[in-house]
């Protein structure tokens, strides 16, 4: 591809739009709080993320109590269980995985890598952020609301989400539905900034094709996005109207305690699937920035180009499209005609294509690379490794006939935690060790880092790989307590005791890195614009942390992809995208 | 080094043959749509994202429409009215078709005035696309006051399945909501376009940017995709 290559210097387009006027802050409320820089935005989503998700470990945390320590902790009944269930899971997927790498690292990272001065739409994003926050903050109502906050598993299933016997049928479901609602509007407000910004806002000479795979992993996964969470919408709103006004859409006619309630004749089906065409694709809207993010650290931690950059965008793009038909697949036990098993079967199993391609062009990036173990790599070397295990266990659970007979244990609870848990905070930490030093002009403390690393990914592993095992032996998952079934061994109670204790040692050490965030802020080692020496142009901003229009005067002008590293003959080692080319010398 | 390497126009630079082509066009330099404003973009992008909540609503209506047992009532019965001692089935509703289309027209003209930078003649066409948009509105308003006096509930009604008025009070709700949000929407367009703020490029309220007539353009976006969705609507709940 001679559009991305070092080499003969391709003439430069005419510049195609004037540069944008900016609105400038006059108080410390506009430059601070109602903000308009999407860096201050990021940081803001980033935050209420990272706050919401240590609520969502601490959740988790009390669910492992209850299931290595059964009847020890005796607050932790089984609505209560349920209710720790619901929350944990929603807060991880929605409230934190999605709002952080698009929120967060799409706000930051766009405009910066792209060479624009901000979003197209500052205001637009401010809205976005603080509607956002107004979901987060109706979602924590729920724990302080009688009856507390809904217990209806993560999925929200009808007819047990509304049905009086759930734990927080009463406020709980209302809340959690208002709140999903509002963060889509939230969302959808940020997510056409990503597109617009990505597609109409790049500065001179970038191309599409010469984006860092972050942005074309963050921006796939916005489009998805846009795409997937309308149905999640319509969901909410129906079920939302099935239990305040009594319309029938989800519920069947149905008796619940003894009493035959006046519903009848809707499909508790049809929410399923208007669940799972968002469910699944948001599986893959936090896995592509992943994706992204981590072709990133590699390239610039082992000083080797990106192997297969086109294959690369390309797969990116496949693995967007297929998620949209694989939806049924978590439907498998719900019943279905033999022939959309084999359909959605199938589907799913195409997915593995473009995956395995990007993984091996991961490995191919790595193969006789300068690799340096700093903490973002080795966050982005456990990823690699993490995805790899999950993804197999979802080759098996792809298939109907495997399927069926283990959905309902602790192996699917391995498998997703592994695949679209640990693997994407596994990257979203080392995207915050890579890119802290931008944001704040300190690194992150190295050896903190390398402890927070080393017990996080040895732990996931300790946590997740017995949990296959016990999922294998038939323990099923949603239980509050197995108590003794005759096809358990008493050694899987042994196994939840070592995963529990595993499970808070894991935690704790989240404690180191919230520790070395808050000290690096002002104490850490001054970074410079570049340490790590990459070539994307956030680390070539004139100041750092970048300050407000991110580029000075002068926007910068891009000549070369953003993989030029070990380039022979170079006075470093590496090549910033915005450096001139070379004119040849005889 | 450092020397720079002068520019030249785009247009000198050859694109290769086929899909490469394409692909090469299409992400090349800076924007992707070439003459597409941002606004415009977001525009379309944010109708994209609305599509497809459209759509779910009208594939879940069909859906609990084709899975209930009890019989569908009769659109054509429900929504006729007697006229002058004529039973005319779906009257009202071909006639806020009708209104809505019309409004389509008007609003076409009010863009095509926009770029002329006829100042008068836009903010007229505007208010009569708005004024059209209403009696849409409050037709609509009819129709659900005339069902509901008839005993339709979100939760039943007297001729069978009771999702008929769940789906219908949610989607002509949802539809009637985004056609009073373009009402609005087209109120303030045309107040700015009156008051000449795009003629002296007066800075925005809120975001403090200059606008320019084409915020009447993408006005008009928003405003044939409402209608173009109720196409959809009436020929997928009344007609079906």
């Amino acid at each position: 591809m001679v559009d991305v290559m070092h080499g003969t210097p391709e003439p430069l387009s005419a510049a195609e739009t004037d540069d944008v006027e900016l609105y400038h802050p006059k108080s410390w409320v506009t430059k601070y709080v109602f903000s308009q820089d999407a860096k201050i935005i990021a940081i803001q989503y980033a935050t209420v993320a990272l706050a919401i998700g240590l609520v969502a470990l601490v959740l988790s945390w009390l669910m492992r109590l209850q299931l290595g320590f059964p009847g020890v902790f005796s607050f932790i009944d089984p609505d209560r269980y349920y209710q720790l269930i619901t929350m944990h899971g929603m807060i991880m997927v929605v409230y934190l995985l999605t709002a952080l790498f698009l929120g967060g690292f799409g706000n930051y990272l766009i405009p910066l890598m792209l060479g624009a001065r901000d979003m197209v739409f500052p205001y637009v994003n401010m809205l976005s952020f603080w509607i956002y926050f107004l979901a987060v903050l109706v979602l924590v109502t729920g724990f302080f609301l009688p009856g507390g906050p809904t217990g209806a598993g993560w999925t929200l299933y009808p007819p047990q989400a509304i049905l009086s016997n759930t734990p927080g049928q009463q406020w709980g479901i209302i809340v959690m539905l208002v709140s999903l609602i509002l963060f889509i509007i939230g969302f959808t407000m940020g997510g056409l900034n990503y597109v617009v910004t990505v597609l109409q806002g790049r500065a001179r000479g970038m191309t599409l094709m010469r984006m860092p795979l972050t942005i074309w992993g963050i921006f796939t996964a916005t489009v998805m996005a846009l795409l997937a969470f309308p149905a999640l919408f319509v969901g909410a709103v129906m079920m939302l109207l099935d239990r305040l006004i009594g319309t029938s859409f989800f519920m069947p006619a149905i008796v619940a305690m003894g009493e035959r309630l006046a519903y009848k004749g809707g499909s508790p089906i049809l929410f399923q699937h208007l669940f799972w065409f968002f469910g699944h694709p948001e599986v893959y809207i936090v896995a592509l920035p992943a994706f992204g993010i981590v072709s990133d650290l590699i390239s610039t931690h082992a000083r080797k180009n990106i192997f297969g950059y086109r294959m690369m965008v390309w797969a990116l793009v496949a693995i967007g499209a297929l998620s949209f038909v694989v939806w049924a697949h978590h439907m498998y036990v719900s019943g279905m005609h033999p022939s959309f098993g084999f359909f959605f079967a199938t589907t799913t199993l195409i997915i593995a294509i473009p995956t395995a391609i990007k993984v091996y062009n991961w490995v191919l990036t790595l193969w006789r690379g300068d690799i340096h173990f700093t903490v973002p790599m080795l966050f982005a070397l456990g990823f690699i490794v993490t995805f790899v295990n999950g993804g197999l266990t979802g080759l098996f659970l792809g298939n109907v006939v495997v399927d069926v007979p283990l959905s309902d244990t602790m192996f699917v609870v391995a498998h997703f935690h592994m695949v679209m848990g640990v693997a994407p905070i596994l990257v979203i930490f080392g995207a915050i060790y890579h890119w802290y030093p931008k944001v704040t002009g300190h690194m992150l403390d190295d050896r903190l880092g390398k402890l927070h690393f080393w017990v996080t990914f040895l732990g996931a592993y300790l946590i997740f790989f017995p949990m296959h095992y016990i999922g294998l032996m038939g323990v099923p998952r949603r239980y509050h307590e197995i108590g003794e079934m005759a096809f358990v061994p008493p050694s899987a109670a042994t196994l939840n005791e070592f995963i529990t204790v595993v499970a808070l040692i894991v935690g704790a050490a989240q404690l180191v890195f919230l520790f070395n965030l808050i000290w690096s802020i002002r104490r850490g080692r001054p970074a410079g614009g570049n340490p790590w020496r990459a070539t994307t142009l956030e680390w070539q901003t004139p100041q750092t942390p970048p300050a407000h229009g991110n580029w000075g005067k002068t926007l910068p002008v891009v000549y070369r992809w953003a993989y030029d590293y070990s380039v022979p003959g170079a006075a470093e080692d590496f090549l910033p995208q915005n450096q001139p080319p070379t004119p040849r010398t005889g | 080094m450092n020397e720079i390497v002068p520019t030249v126009a785009s247009a000198e630079i050859a694109r290769p043959a086929g899909w490469r082509g394409f692909v090469a066009d299409w992400s090349s330099d800076q924007k992707a749509f070439r003459n597409v404003s941002w606004g415009k973009a977001m525009m379309w992008v944010f109708l994209l994202s609305d599509t497809f909540i459209f759509g779910s609503f009208l594939i879940g209506y069909m859906t609990v429409r084709m899975s209930t047992v009890v019989p569908w009532p009769n659109p054509s019965e429900v929504f006729a009215l007697e006229i002058a001692g004529h039973h005319l089935p779906l009257i009202l509703i071909a006639i806020m078709t009708f209104v809505l289309i019309s409004s389509s027209g008007t609003m076409a003209m009010a863009v095509n005035f926009g770029y002329r930078r006829d100042r008068r003649k836009t903010a007229i066409l505007m208010l009569a696309t708005a004024l059209l948009g209403a009696t849409f509105v409050g037709m609509q308003a009819f129709e659900w006051s005339k069902l509901i006096a008839e005993g339709v509930r979100p939760w039943g009604n007297p001729w069978g399945a009771e999702q008929f008025g769940a789906s219908f009070f949610m989607i002509t709700g949802f539809h009637g909501t985004h056609v009073t949000i373009g009402v609005i929407f087209l109120l303030i367009i045309a107040r700015k376009v009156w008051r000449g703020d795009f003629d002296r490029e007066r800075r925005g309220f809120f975001t403090s940017r200059k606008g320019n007539y084409e915020i009447v353009e993408i006005t008009g976006l928003y405003w044939h995709f409402v209608d173009l969705v109720w196409v959809f609507i009436f020929a997928l709940f009344y007609l079906w």
